[in-house]
């Protein structure tokens, strides 16, 4: 058997060579791309670092065509959207991938998974125009806003968006906790419930908190839908109920106002760094959500203290 | 002798799947306050019986039993019995040490907590007690508030018994509690099992003939679901009736 082995790469010497090749290219490929698209971002980006004063840059007003480019504005306005997003996706989302992994009988548990994953499949601009036509009204009749299109709008479908992640990677980690501990739960008289609550979740708690960081990375990036929902009026969201009020997400600046900018003008330049700023916050999270993976433990979803 | 019977076993049979059945009609009586150990080769259907009696085979899907158990004369699953309850009633330590992921303390008071004890002083003295029953509390003792992890794997299948012990139970299943033990930590556990049964009646799957021979008063030979033989172990080990159990237990097969 060694013999033919031998026979077969003495036959093909270059065969081997050219396929090695070629996967090693495709790896290379993704890390270069991803450096190419970094140094692209900070050369268009950086100039809007000097040449508009900190203080306008980090200013509350964002109108470009009086040359203020206060982008807190936008940045709280992603941050509004977003937490938002967290605040419904998360119990939604956990309680949802205990039901499908622990709860649900197996028939149903069949049915459920693939149509989550179908929910993570529906364009992000179908989601928006649901929000538009069906949400919004309903915001605003029941709410008695001025208008539906408001940043609890864009929270609500971000968070409908976020939900497969979440739930299906949650999910794994639930199911990834030893079968072992459930049985010694319930061999110690433990109900249903209390195995739950009390030996499983916080067994699979990193493998969780990571799928809720996924989740957060998928809302916070998310531009066609907030931009059709929530209102678009770049404004400082700091009254108690700004929930309820328009927001402008960076996202949906970047998108709305690239198509008609000067190239090489200050504001072509601010919204790339708006762009790293996004970039900037989105690596924070991803950094986070590994560290939580890589303090987890090769064994996820196996400790509770670490 | 059924009215002092603890288990009593009559006519079980037991499917996973629709495949051929893990269990043939057994029928066997438990006593109180004797160590039953049940052995034979792999896939014999030791640790299938083993969870029968406390009804951890629920959670498995798709399974199918007929006959009775009837532990104290009750049927354990008739209709409205309190499984939960039951299982606290019928303890059980399994092959792999799997201490729950908190403290020491945490491990052993779990049970008692979930059974809705909430009084400190009680609950340390129960921690005490089955620590001490166990054979752990002189290791432990000033470490409580670590970290289960920490203990090393003989230690870790003791705390699994105390925390066990710590429910207070009238029966204790062991499946293979040694597996993963080294020899002294192996003779601990056995020594701390011939204590426990003038409290517990014990029912165990041994590690080896060996274990079975040495620790039980009585045995029963399992061999394809089929319960071949059992007898007092004495008897068992050194006059064996069928010419399987015979093959068994000295060395021509398994």
């Amino acid at each position: 058997m060694t013999e033919d082995r031998r026979n077969e790469q003495q036959r093909h010497p270059w065969g081997e060579f050219f396929i090695e090749s070629a996967i090693k290219t495709c790896g290379f490929s993704a890390i270069i791309f991803v450096v190419l698209i970094f140094s692209f971002l900070f050369r268009e980006g950086a100039p809007a670092f000097w040449s508009v004063s900190p203080s306008n840059l980090f200013g509350t007003r964002w109108y470009p065509t009086f040359g203020l480019y206060g982008t807190l504005p936008l940045i709280l306005g992603s941050l509004l959207v977003t937490v938002g997003a967290v605040i419904i996706a998360l119990p939604l989302g956990v309680a949802t991938a205990i039901f499908v992994g622990e709860v649900a009988p197996h028939w149903l548990r069949e049915v459920l998974k693939p149509l989550i994953e179908v929910l993570a499949g529906i364009p992000s601009v179908v989601l928006g125009f649901l929000g538009m036509v069906a949400l919004s009204p309903l915001v605003r009749q029941y709410l008695h806003m001025p208008t539906g299109l408001t940043a609890f709008t864009g929270a609500v479908l971000l968070a409908y968006m976020s939900l497969p992640t979440i739930v299906s990677v949650a999910e794994d980690a639930i199911d990834a906790v030893p079968k072992e501990y459930r049985d010694a739960a319930y061999a110690l008289g433990a109900t249903h419930w209390q195995t739950i609550w009390r030996v499983v979740l916080p067994a699979a708690k990193s493998g969780v908190i990571v799928a809720v960081m996924l989740g957060i990375g998928r809302a916070i990036g998310e531009t066609m839908t907030v931009m059709m929902v929530t209102g678009n009026a770049a404004r400082m969201p700091l009254e108690w109920n700004a929930l309820f009020m328009p927001v402008r997400t960076m996202t949906a600046t970047i998108a709305a106002e690239m198509g008609e900018v000067a190239q090489g003008s200050t504001h072509y330049h601010v919204l790339f760094a708006v762009g790293i700023i996004l970039f900037v916050i989105t690596f924070i999270i991803n950094a986070v959500a590994s560290l939580v993976i890589i303090r987890g433990g090769p064994k996820r979803g196996g400790r509770l203290l670490g | 002798m059924t009215e002092q019977a603890k288990f009593l076993i009559e006519n079980l049979t037991f499917y996973y799947d629709s495949g051929p059945p893990a269990l043939r009609n057994i029928n066997l009586t438990i006593y109180p306050h004797e160590i039953l150990v049940i052995f034979g080769p792999a896939l014999s259907g030791k640790s299938t019986l083993l969870r029968l009696l406390n009804r951890l085979n629920d959670l498995v899907y798709d399974t199918r039993m007929e006959g009775r158990i009837l532990l104290d004369g009750e049927d354990i699953y008739a209709p409205g019995v309190n499984v939960t309850e039951l299982r606290r009633q019928v303890g059980m330590v399994f092959a792999l040490p799997i201490p729950l992921p908190t403290t020491i303390r945490g491990n052993v008071t779990y049970g008692p907590r979930l059974a809705g004890e909430r009084n400190r002083a009680r609950l340390d003295e129960l921690t005490e007690q089955s620590l001490r029953a166990a054979a752990l509390w002189d290791e432990v003792k000033d470490r409580l508030d670590e970290p289960a992890n920490a203990l090393s794997g003989g230690q870790q299948q003791r705390l699994c018994l105390a925390r066990v012990l710590a429910l207070q139970p009238e029966v204790i299943l062991l499946d293979n509690p040694t597996s993963g033990l080294d020899p002294l930590s192996t003779a601990k556990v056995e020594a701390s099992l011939q204590t426990l049964k003038r409290d517990y009646t014990i029912v165990m799957v041994p590690h080896s003939v060996q274990q079975a021979a040495r620790i039980a008063d009585r045995a029963a030979f399992l061999l394809s679901g089929e319960l071949i033989e059992h007898n007092i172990a004495a008897e068992l080990f050194t006059r064996p009736q069928d010419k399987r159990t015979e093959d068994y237990i000295t060395g021509r097969f398994g």
